[in-house]
């Protein structure tokens, strides 16, 4: 809880400090994202499994201020508060997406070649369409580049491949979301508890699926 | 007793040598210690503590990548495996073929307790037919002993690591006699429904059998019936069977255990081995090879320190390899011994496997309740269509068995993914309503069938590979034959009929045998390679898994099983051995050894 607060805070500074200069990036001399070492270690085979883990712990991060503003903008699209839980990028998700395509294994690497040309076509389109950076987008303008992509069966063939990234990026983003804590509560998990003994399914829950 | 060093070990006498410290071995150094005899045990990885390293009630946002499996930590980073997985690190293995179908992968961990810290627990007897399999069909081989001779130590296994099931009476799906088993779990609502909708099939779904402590075990009867007349036995089990807790209902099994509450090697069988002061381990221990005396008989074996790459001879009366079937038969091959019949590496097997998944509406938007459970197999489904089979009316030979489940379980990187077979596409507030809407309603059903021993499935020292420790590696072949793909392609339809039933929906349809069927050693049920049978010239031991040809060297882990059943086999694997130990100990009391 005190890595979300942390998370919560360093992204609240983060976001007053670079959203007005936002236009001023292109020139600033910062990658969209550092390469990850050709090198770069894993956790290894035999990682400690008792001590406290963070992204950016067993491996570097690696996405600019650019790009995690980017992400951040559409984990929020994706997953935005509503009365359940708050948005995904109040409990860590851009860090957990940083961390997921900074990694050094080979389905994250593939994540990568499709998460960082997707966010930043979501940059050139939304600078194309609105000439604005996408996280100072309005909602309806937001809507109106994710309405194109969102659905694969629906989206037109000029889309084929931001639609996979969108696809791709929600997943990753939801998997983020909803190992969190509030991510859990908000879907129902209500496990994770020592029990004396295993009830099994309770008298409504076998009356609503017709078994009891 | 203790764990030791390669140098102490040197200084040392035993009686028996055990390479190996998972089931086959924990099972072996527990009966034989147990009965005073000296053993040492080599493990060929590192000590393992699963009371200070399990990580209990941590949740998948509290790992790098949410949990999810890496190369470095294939089942995810809880998983309790340790320098494991498909591959290991400077120690390869070869295949003969580049095709896939043709291939056959090898999971390997390398520590104390070996892969029982991370199994499933599914925990079935074979029945009858499955010990004369080659009388009832014409195929295979049958075993040189029947279901009578192994069902007084599946008794005693389930009494020892404690096994949850119930008594259905149903064909080749032996009961267990009363006071041996331990309350089934109640079962999940998903399973529930399963059962319900399948018994409109004719498709069985009865309580599972799994190595997991539903309730504490009863200190007092069981030592007495595992350990008649032996009291020191009994007062060191019924000692530790008290610091073994029953079940929390939370935390996969996969992690092991920290409360002791499921079947590990490292809780169960080696805590009382130790503390008979019988038993001597050394871990990073890489056993090398079987060394012969000039009679002809075993001597010991060679190993290679891993901490300071120096060999180590250590010799004992008995040998036991207990590597695990595959590391048991490179290290037979690598010492040229025991394999005047030729079959040493041949008729390696793995189960059948083949899953096929759905949603469910009916569990769509349930209460919250918590799902967690024992984690796995609360119901499943024995193989129902013995009578069919025999007569030819479902082209492949052999039987298969379902194991399914669903939930509400722990939210990992599937969770909400891949929704748009269901919702199109969406995001934002929507997303989220459906989120909740799907979690929990989809069920999954994994085939595991018996496979039959063929000519084309065998693993050969590769000419030219040698691991980090210049040992020569395997090399395997592989092929299914159409027994395989049939029941595979078989699986997938019956649960997509099943699904069906429950009104449910799948995003893709069943496919033919050759999509729907996993490679080869990807189940993790690997036997054979050292057959055990009643002719010195077709196998490789006798029922006991001692050598025809070096009377004091015994194999007591998966390479011996003439057939693999359906049922999981490492219940087997130790009932196997706890008899070969009983057997030994026979040996050794008579001066015959």
């Amino acid at each position: 809880m005190s890595l979300d607060r942390r998370t919560t805070l360093k992204w609240m500074f983060a976001a007053a400090a670079a959203v007005p200069s936002l236009s001023a990036l292109a020139y600033t001399p910062e990658p969209f994202a550092r390469d990850v070492a050709k090198d770069q270690a894993g956790y290894g085979t035999d990682p400690d499994l008792v001590k406290e883990w963070q992204p950016g712990g067993p491996w570097p991060l690696t996405l600019g201020v650019a790009a995690r503003l980017t992400t951040a903008a559409l984990c929020d699209l994706i997953i935005p508060a509503d009365d359940h839980s708050p948005a995904a990028s109040s409990v860590g998700v851009v860090e957990f997406i940083d961390e997921w395509i900074s990694a050094p294994y080979p389905q994250q690497r593939a994540d990568r070649e499709v998460i960082l040309p997707g966010l930043q076509w979501i940059e050139a389109e939304s600078q194309k369409r609105f000439s604005k950076a996408f996280a100072a987008l309005d909602q309806a303008q937001k809507e109106a580049i994710a309405n194109d992509v969102c659905s694969p069966a629906k989206a037109a063939p000029e889309f084929a491949a931001a639609t996979k990234f969108f696809a791709r990026f929600r997943d990753l983003t939801a998997g983020g979301f909803y190992t969190t804590p509030v991510g859990m509560k908000d879907i129902g998990y209500v496990g994770n508890v020592s029990l004396e003994r295993f009830d099994g399914p309770p008298k409504a829950v076998l009356k609503k699926v017709g078994l009891a | 007793m203790s764990l030791i060093s390669a140098a102490e070990a040197d200084k040392n006498s035993y009686d028996v040598v055990i390479v190996g410290s998972g089931a086959a071995g924990g099972q072996t150094a527990y009966t034989l210690t147990m009965d005073g005899a000296r053993v040492l045990m080599l493990e060929a990885g590192r000590n393992y503590i699963p009371a200070t390293e399990t990580p209990m009630l941590r949740t998948n946002g509290e790992a790098p990548l949410r949990g999810s499996g890496t190369p470095e930590k294939p089942f995810g980073f809880w998983d309790a495996t340790i320098d494991g997985g498909w591959q290991v690190p400077g120690e390869p293995y070869t295949s003969d073929s580049d095709d896939p179908a043709r291939q056959f992968v090898w999971w390997r961990a390398r520590m104390l307790g070996g892969r029982t810290n991370h199994w499933g627990r599914i925990s079935l007897r074979n029945g009858p037919y499955d010990f004369k399999p080659y009388t009832r069909d014409g195929l295979g081989f049958d075993w040189p002993i029947g279901y009578e001779d192994l069902a007084p130590y599946y008794d005693k296994v389930e009494m020892l690591i404690g096994v949850y099931g119930s008594n259905e009476g149903l064909e080749n799906t032996p009961n267990s006699p009363p006071g041996v088993l331990l309350p089934p779990p109640k079962p999940r609502v998903s399973d529930l429904l399963i059962q319900q909708r399948a018994r409109k099939l004719d498709i069985p779904a009865i309580a599972g059998h799994r190595a997991v402590m539903t309730t504490t075990l009863d200190h007092k009867r069981l030592p007495q019936l595992l350990h008649p007349g032996n009291t020191k036995a009994q007062q060191i089990l019924a000692a530790d069977m008290q610091k073994r807790s029953a079940c929390i209902f939370a935390t996969p099994c996969g992690r092991g255990c920290s409360i002791r509450a499921n079947y590990q090697s490292t809780t169960v069988h080696l805590p009382p081995a130790m503390d008979t002061g019988n038993l001597d381990i050394v871990t990073d221990a890489m056993v090398r090879a079987v060394t012969k005396r000039a009679d002809g008989s075993a001597e010991g074996v060679i190993y290679i320190d891993r901490k300071t790459g120096a060999e180590h001879r250590v010799k004992a009366r008995i040998v036991v390899l207990a590597a695990s079937a595959l590391e048991s038969v490179r290290i037979l091959l690598n010492s040229g011994v025991a394999n005047g019949s030729g079959k040493v590496g041949k008729y390696i097997m793995d189960t059948v496997g083949a899953n096929f998944s759905g949603q469910v509406p009916l569990l769509e938007n349930l209460p919250l309740h918590n799902e967690d459970g024992v984690d796995g197999l609360h119901l499943y489904t024995p193989w129902w269509l013995y009578k069919q089979q025999l007569a030819g009316k479902l082209g492949f030979a052999r039987g298969y068995h379902f194991e399914f489940g669903g939930g509400r379980l722990m939210p990992g990187m599937g969770t909400a993914a891949g929704l748009e077979w269901l919702n199109g596409g969406t995001y934002g507030k929507k997303f989220k309503e459906e989120a909740r809407r799907y979690y929990g309603s989809f069920v999954g059903f994994a085939g595991r069938g018996e496979m039959i021993p063929n000519d084309d499935c065998y693993a050969e020292l590769d000419p030219k590979v040698k691991d980090k420790f210049g040992i020569p590696v395997l090399r395997f072949f592989w092929k299914w034959s159409q027994h395989e793909l049939g029941q595979a392609a078989h699986m997938q339809k019956t649960a997509a009929e099943i699904i069906d039933a429950m009104g449910g929906r799948y995003s893709t349809p069943p496919q033919t045998g050759d999509k729907a069927i996993k490679q080869g050693g990807i189940i993790i049920h690997e036997v054979g390679g050292a057959i055990m049978g009643s002719d010195p010239a077709k196998s490789v031991t006798n029922s006991y898994g001692q050598s025809w040809e070096m009377k004091n060297l015994f194999i007591t882990d998966g390479a011996t099983l003439p057939s693999n059943a359906d049922k999981n086999p490492t219940l087997t694997i130790m009932a196997l051995a706890w008899r070969a130990s009983d057997y030994m100990l026979g040996l050794m009391k008579r001066k015959e050894l």
